[in-house]
Formats: C-alpha cells, sequence, structure tokens
C-alpha cells in the first residue's frame, strides 16, 4: 500500500492566475497588520550581519560595512521580522512539496548541459543576484512585487529592470536552458 | 483602522511567520520551485511568472486601494520603498543576470530548496557569497549606493498622474499582457516540445 502511494506522480501546480490573486491577498494582509509587506532578500543580509557580528565585530560595526545600521548598539539583525518570514517560507514551500508530492533531492537542469554547468551556473547567479539585491535594496519580492503593490516608483524600475535586463541577455545564455 | 502593528511589534514576528508560510506555499504550488519553469518566461515557453507576478501585484494594488475606500487602512502610514535612482537601475541589471544565469530568484530558491532541489540551494549559497562580496567592498560605491534619493515617491507622481488612472491603466496593461503571453506561450510549444 505504502508503495503504491510513493509511485504517485506530482500533482499539477495550481492555476497561476488563482496563485497570484491569493499571494495578492497575502501580500495585502501582511500590509494591513504589520505596515509592510513581503521580502526575502533581507532575512539573508541579516544572516550573514550575524554572522559579522559573531566573527568580525570590528569590521560590521564600523563605517565601513553596509550592514552597520542592523547591529547598531549590540542589536540582534536576526530580531526581524524578515527573519521569521523567510523561515515561513521554508516551511511552506516544504508543506507544498509534501502535500503536492514533489520532495526529491534533485538537481534540475536542462538535458542539453550538464549537472556541473548548471551548478556553477547557479552559483555565480546566486552570487550576481546577491550583489543586484544589495544595490536594489531589495530583491523580486522586497523591491520588486511588494513595491508594485504600493506603486513605488523604486519597484517599477527595478521589475523593469530586472525582467527588461533578463530579456536583453536571455538569447546569450539560451544553452543554459533551451 | 489598519496597520494594526509595527514591523518592529513582536506580533509582526508571528504574522510574518505565518505570511511567509502561505507565501512559499503559493510559490511552490505555482511551480515557482523549477529553475527550468521559472526561466520559461525570458524564452517563450512558460510565463507563470509572469502570470502570478502581475496578478498578485495589481490584486494586492486594487485591494489596498479599496481598504482605503472602506477605512480599513491608512495608506500613508504603511512602508513604501524609497527610490534611490542610479543605484535601484543597477541593482535591477545585475539581478536581471542573476535571473537569467541562476534560474531563481531568493524568494523562489529558498521554496525550491525546501523541496530538494540541488541547484536552488547552490543558488543560495551564491547569493550569501555576493551579499559578502557587496559589504566587503561596500566603501567604493558607498556614495553611488547613497545618491538620487528621491524618497517614497510613487509612480503615479513621478509621471504626474492621477492615482486611480494610472491603476486602472496598470490593470489593463497586465490584461493585455496576460492575453499576449498566453498567444506566445502557445505558439513557442508548438513550434518546439515541451521541456
Amino acid at each position: 500500500m505504502e508503495e503504491v502511494k510513493l509511485q504517485k506522480p506530482p500533482k499539477k501546480y495550481m492555476n497561476p492566475y488563482l496563485a497570484g490573486v491569493l499571494l495578492g491577498i497575502v501580500i495585502l494582509l501582511s500590509f494591513y497588520f504589520t505596515r509592510e509587506g513581503l521580502g526575502a532578500s533581507g532575512a539573508f543580509k541579516r544572516g550573514v550581519a550575524k554572522v559579522e557580528q559573531i566573527v568580525i565585530p570590528s569590521h560590521v560595526e564600523s563605517e565601513k560595512s553596509a550592514f552597520k545600521h542592523y547591529v547598531k548598539d549590540g542589536k540582534d539583525p536576526l530580531k526581524n521580522r524578515l527573519v521569521y518570514m523567510i523561515v515561513g517560507v521554508f516551511i511552506g514551500g516544504f508543506l507544498s512539496g509534501a502535500i503536492n508530492r514533489r520532495l526529491k533531492l534533485k538537481l534540475e537542469h536542462s538535458p542539453k548541459i550538464s549537472s556541473r554547468k548548471r551548478a556553477i551556473a547557479a552559483v555565480i547567479g546566486g552570487a550576481l543576484f546577491g550583489i543586484g539585491s544589495a544595490f536594489g535594496r531589495g530583491c523580486t519580492s522586497g523591491a520588486g512585487l511588494d513595491a508594485l503593490s504600493v506603486l513605488a516608483t523604486s519597484g517599477f524600475v527595478v521589475v523593469g529592470m530586472i525582467f527588461g535586463t533578463g530579456y536583453v541577455i536571455a538569447w546569450f545564455f539560451r544553452k543554459l536552458w533551451i | 483602522m489598519g496597520p494594526l502593528f509595527t514591523a518592529s511589534d513582536e506580533w509582526s514576528f508571528v504574522i510574518a511567520l505565518v505570511i511567509g508560510i502561505a507565501f512559499g506555499y503559493l510559490l511552490e504550488s505555482a511551480g515557482f520551485s523549477s529553475s527550468r519553469k521559472l526561466a520559461g518566461v525570458f524564452y517563450g515557453y512558460d510565463f507563470v511568472v509572469l502570470q502570478v507576478f502581475f496578478s498578485a501585484a495589481i490584486t494586492a494594488a486594487v485591494g489596498l486601494l479599496f481598504f482605503e475606500y472602506f477605512g480599513w487602512i491608512d495608506l500613508s502610514a504603511i512602508w513604501v520603498n524609497r527610490f534611490y535612482t542610479g543605484s535601484a537601475i543597477l541593482g535591477g541589471a545585475i539581478m536581471g543576470f542573476g535571473f537569467v544565469i541562476g534560474g531563481f530568484c531568493p524568494g523562489t530558491s529558498a521554496c525550491a530548496s525546501a523541496i530538494g532541489k540541488i541547484d536552488a540551494m547552490l543558488f543560495l549559497g551564491g547569493f550569501i557569497i555576493g551579499v559578502v562580496i557587496f559589504d566587503a567592498f561596500y566603501p567604493f560605491y558607498e556614495k553611488f549606493y547613497k545618491s538620487g534619493n528621491q524618497g517614497p515617491i510613487k509612480i503615479y507622481e513621478s509621471l504626474g498622474m492621477n492615482r486611480e488612472v494610472f491603476l486602472l491603466l496598470f490593470v489593463v496593461f497586465a490584461i493585455f499582457a496576460f492575453v499576449a503571453t498566453a498567444y506566445i506561450q502557445q505558439r513557442v510549444s508548438q513550434k518546439s516540445k515541451k521541456y
């Protein structure tokens, strides 16, 4: 019985418009309750600041650090709502994966490239995203989606630049995907 | 009247955790845990990113407006992102490279890592390296990073438009994009075998 259960294929993805409307309601509730919306990159920046606070406090507390305001007056950088939110994202993602039978350890890549190539591209892409979201004061969630919801100019510029740049350069990196 | 709590209120931590669970659940359910599905938006074979992203944005934007009309929320009290012209443009462009090369963004890589995607875990590792690099060389671009501060300016103010008119155009644009991308996706899928 158990085996039959395991062999069932993953369930289909949710209708994108339904998912979008539900996500919009989640953003709305976030603003209603906490004054702020979504965010993903902030938690990782705070995580880095926390490690720096322990390992190289002289750097992160100095004027030279971009994260000095996270640790000002001995503050704990992890005591922030965005940190709780990203923990929630991991839990929520895992729950959906479990319910929809998509939990699987796997390095996903186009059949035309090797796992190794995909792994290298993922690390480089991640590093670029880390630098970009620092300059952009947030990523696709906080500086993008969230800012679009409140009609902030910054959101339209950041989203326009992410997707605009993406379309301009997509051709050069097509071998990674198609 | 909302917002009910400030972001540093301890209740906000609990609420943020619940919001995060809903956020992660919806991202995964919509297929944002797959880099190949996400990258489809750049190659025309899958526009799920655009569909979810814009339907969420217009739902929240229109919802906030109605909440204000009903007197449920004080829009002047909610957080609006500050616009630093140069830094926002450069940051967005670098993120564009990161998205096409890496196939994820931070939020989607977190939810994909949670279901066991190794490429997402590597992306997150790279992301942390990027953040450390930014911090390490911060004095070199601190001036640029802080320049061109236009404050919490709204798009309709930047364009000199009425708020409701702008929002209507935004919704119309989004619906047009949904129809156009559905057509493109169909054409591309016919030409090439779906991945």
